[in-house]
């Protein structure tokens, strides 16, 4: 080689069962050179990393965990296209590493024989030697090497263990153009997938062997209409050719499993030794009492409500989200210091700062929620939560793989909806993400909190249950019923298909990575300041905008003018006491211009344009504009509706007198109460159920790549919310009222 | 024949033959639920679905209804 030969960057691809270690192994070979995306069309996280090792670039490539590379989805087929170098803007692998799980080999050596066929240059990582270890069993890795006839480098990912040899051994596959495909089918099968590559390249130049394979095993027919043109001949071909295979004892699809765990189990043959007695190891023991009936169940019980108590407790989140609100409060502060009121002001402190900032004041609590599911989902527990809700939820016609993804929608449905990645088959996984929004996340509860403690008579039934925490409690079940009932509804109607098989495994136990554990939650807490510094400023800013113009300050100030003069002139020779009532008083005048400023401002226009549609809510235009402003988040409802009801922007929901002045609140032009009971339940139910966050729907648009099913959520869930708070109204006013 | 979905807790067979014609089947032949294999009982879930098998050294969960599609060999 010439010592001025361009650099050349090799590209690897990492794949691996699920389970092994693969992401703490990618983590550890990229550091944090890492860029993640989305394949486009399919729900498939793109990952990226890179290293420099002895003056080589290396880009590894980090597919998603599989069990096999036989693709029968578009998000199955996104892995097979990365390896072949199908998928556009990526380049194709000049290499793959495969890491195996050394206390499963068996298992793990399935996936090996299929990557061997694609006749790319291939390192194996033998990662987790240590739980082989405990589990009494030991590989032989030089016989190993030897049997693959590929490098295979022992290491321990979490502990860092053997990446400079594994680093030397990737560097030193690029001198290895390509390597000789090995089949582990029967000759007439192989005969039968050069025959049909043959065939394919007629159509397609580009076609290789691998896909031919794959076409002549997948009888799902999907391979089939994503490959071929669809030509009855070639259909015909296939056919006739599965028949004979089958005639010779060589079915089709079952010949792949027989033919690869044969080779696996004559490339393992004396080169795995297990003690003689299989050792009961401490994850055997901690699965006897996880995932048994009755000490798992409560297990379960035990370590969500755990969950919940760090995200909901004031001990951890609390704490933190008051120093983020007071970091908020200094900007603001200082911002009304430093700049004349007006519309920048406005722009700044209304819209700004109170709207991006009450979004990201919920960081903690999605930090600490990602926190503890990255260490469950680490130490091996989330798929034990899986198996243990399975039942549950094929009820409804989903799987166990739901409940993670719901479970997240909790804290927040944006981490929920990107949480439905786990779930493979398309189905499921649209129907969990549509369902995900109306779990009650933590953006309702500041209104659950100020409707509950101002309308809900405090009461306390046999000594320990507070009417309280009853109503807020049926907030979160009316949440949990409602998307039980339409994932019922949509599973029969508009997502039909057969139950997808739920094979799933269940893996050991082992101590979670907490470089990993970190790493997900500041990447995934990073995502959410992004969003909140992106969309949620823009939405911000509209309704703002829409709240603030058209501004006719000088109309609405007008027949305040002589007092507010007055009141000053005043106060320059008013004692103490008097200056603090000639305060209160001129607060009181700005909360009333503020008032009639919003009145007449579009939002203002668009509260009274349908008042008659949310009448029959119980509610008047104040609360209706305070809904259609609260349309980016829920939460801005509270402190629209401290602006209308003449209060002053700024009020959250523990301001006594916002809670005050909405009891007090009349409707306009007579005496009568707008709140009560039965209103106050109204709201509630609707933020229940309804899609108010802007932030939700673009999630949903990117991870399911269209605008229809954010539209679709929108929609059902305004509709619903809707009827759900005519029914609470009416009902409950009934009841109430007489 | 008897079927994994009847195997008591605890109890050892191997697979005679899995119905490959089913969809969830070619998942459980990938998992290593090939003829000849042997497969162990360890327990259900609390509403007794799914199971919970040992399989090629490690830890497979699979509803009853899949469990149907896996004779064992008597």
């Amino acid at each position: 080689m010439s010592v001025d030969a361009p650099a050349r960057t090799l590209n690897v691809a990492l794949v691996g069962n699920p389970n092994t270690g693969k992401s703490t192994l990618f983590n550890a070979l990229s550091g944090i050179r890492q860029k993640t995306g989305n394949y486009p069309g399919v729900t498939v996280e793109k990952k990226h990393g890179a290293f420099t090792h002895n003056g080589q670039k290396v880009e590894l490539i980090d597919l998603p965990g599989t069990y096999s590379l036989a693709p029968r989805s578009p998000d199955e087929m996104v892995t097979v296209d990365v390896l072949l170098g199908r998928q556009a803007q990526e380049a194709k692998p000049n290499a793959v590493l495969v890491i195996v799980d050394a206390s499963n080999l068996e298992r793990n050596l399935y996936i090996v024989s299929q990557v061997k066929e694609l006749g790319l240059p291939t390192v194996v990582a033998l990662n987790m030697g240590d739980i082989a270890q405990d589990k009494g069993i030991s590989v032989d890795v030089a016989k190993l090497e030897q049997r693959l006839g590929v490098p295979v480098v022992a290491t321990l990912a979490h502990r860092r263990g053997g990446l400079d040899q594994l680093r030397d051994t990737i560097v030193s596959l690029l001198d290895r153009e390509s390597v000789p495909v090995e089949s582990p089918f029967p000759e007439e099968f192989c005969d039968k997938v050069g025959q049909l590559h043959t065939k394919l390249q007629q159509h397609d130049p580009q076609a290789t062997r691998y896909l031919a394979e794959r076409l002549l095993l997948d009888t799902s027919g999907y391979l089939e209409q994503e490959l071929t043109s669809g030509g009855q001949e070639l259909h015909s071909w296939i056919v006739e050719s599965r028949n004979q295979l089958a005639e010779l004892g060589q079915p089709v699809p079952a010949i792949e499993a027989i033919s690869r765990y044969q080779w696996v189990q004559g490339v393992l043959d004396g080169i795995v030794t297990r003690e003689a007695t299989r050792k009961v190891t401490w994850s055997d023991r901690i699965d006897r009492i996880l995932t048994n009936r009755i000490g798992g169940s409560l297990f379960f019980i035990f370590i969500m409500t755990l969950m919940f108590q760090a995200v909901f407790s004031d001990l951890v989140a609390g704490n933190l989200m008051e120093y983020i609100e007071g970091f908020f409060e200094i900007i603001g502060g200082f911002v009304d210091a430093s700049l004349a009121d007006g519309a920048l002001k406005s722009l700044l402190i209304d819209g700004v700062i109170a709207g991006v900032g009450g979004v990201l004041v919920f960081l903690p609590q999605i930090c600490i929620l990602f926190f503890f599911i990255a260490i469950l989902e680490d130490c091996g527990y989330l798929s034990r939560a899986a198996y243990l809700m399975d039942r549950l939820f094929s009820k409804i016609g989903l799987s166990g793989k739901s409940f993670i993804p719901l479970l997240s929608s909790f804290a927040c449905a944006i981490p929920g909806i990107m949480a439905a990645r786990v779930i493979e088959n398309r189905r499921d996984r649209l129907i969990t993400i549509l369902v995900a929004p109306l779990m009650s996340c933590s953006a309702r509860m500041p209104v659950y909190v100020l409707l509950t403690a101002a309308f809900i008579p405090d009461e306390t039934y046999g000594g320990v249950l507070s009417l309280h925490t009853l109503v807020m409690l049926s907030m979160y079940l009316l949440g949990i019923v409602a998307a039980v009932g339409v994932a019922f509804v949509l599973r029969r109607t508009i997502l039909p298909g057969e139950t997808p098989p739920f094979v799933m495994e269940l893996p050991s136990y082992k101590f979670p990575s907490i470089t990993g554990v970190l790493l997900v939650m500041v990447e995934k807490g990073w995502a959410f300041v992004k969003r909140a510094g992106t969309l949620i400023f823009a939405m911000t800013v509209i309704v703002w905008a829409l709240s603030y113009f058209p501004r006719n300050e000088e109309a609405v100030t007008a027949p305040f003018a002589d007092e507010i003069a007055q009141l000053e002139t005043q106060r320059e020779e008013a004692n103490k006491e008097q200056a603090a009532q000639i305060d209160e008083r001129l607060a009181e005048i700005n909360n009333q211009i503020d008032g009639q400023l919003l009145r007449s401002s579009f939002l203002g226009m668009a509260g009274h344009w349908i008042e008659p549609v949310v009448k029959p809510l119980g509610w008047d235009w104040k609360i209706g504009s305070a809904a259609i402003a609260s349309f980016p988040a829920r939460e801005v409802i509270i402190s629209t509706m401290g602006v209308l009801y003449n209060l002053g922007g700024d009020e959250d929901e523990e301001s006594a007198p916002l809670r005050d002045t909405i009891k007090g609140a009349k409707w306009e032009g007579t005496d009568r109460n707008v709140f009560n009971v039965p209103v106050a339940l109204s709201i509630m139910v609707f933020f229940a159920l309804c899609a108010q966050c802007a932030a939700t729907l673009a999630v949903i648009k990117r991870e399911t790549n269209s605008w229809g099913w954010p539209i679709f959520t929108f929609v059902y869930m305004t509709v619903l919310a809707y009827v759900g708070a005519l029914i609470t109204y009416q009902v409950s006013a009934a009841i109430m009222l007489g | 024949m008897s079927k994994l979905s009847q195997l008591a807790v605890g109890q050892e067979a191997v697979i005679a033959s899995i119905d490959a014609t089913n969809v969830a089947a070619v998942r459980l032949m990938e998992m290593g639920m090939t003829p000849g294999s042997s497969v162990k009982m360890i327990g259900s879930a609390p509403f007794g679905d799914p199971l919970e098998v040992e399989i090629r050294g490690y830890h497979l969960s699979l509803r009853k209804t899949e469990a149907d599609l896996v004779e064992l060999v008597s």
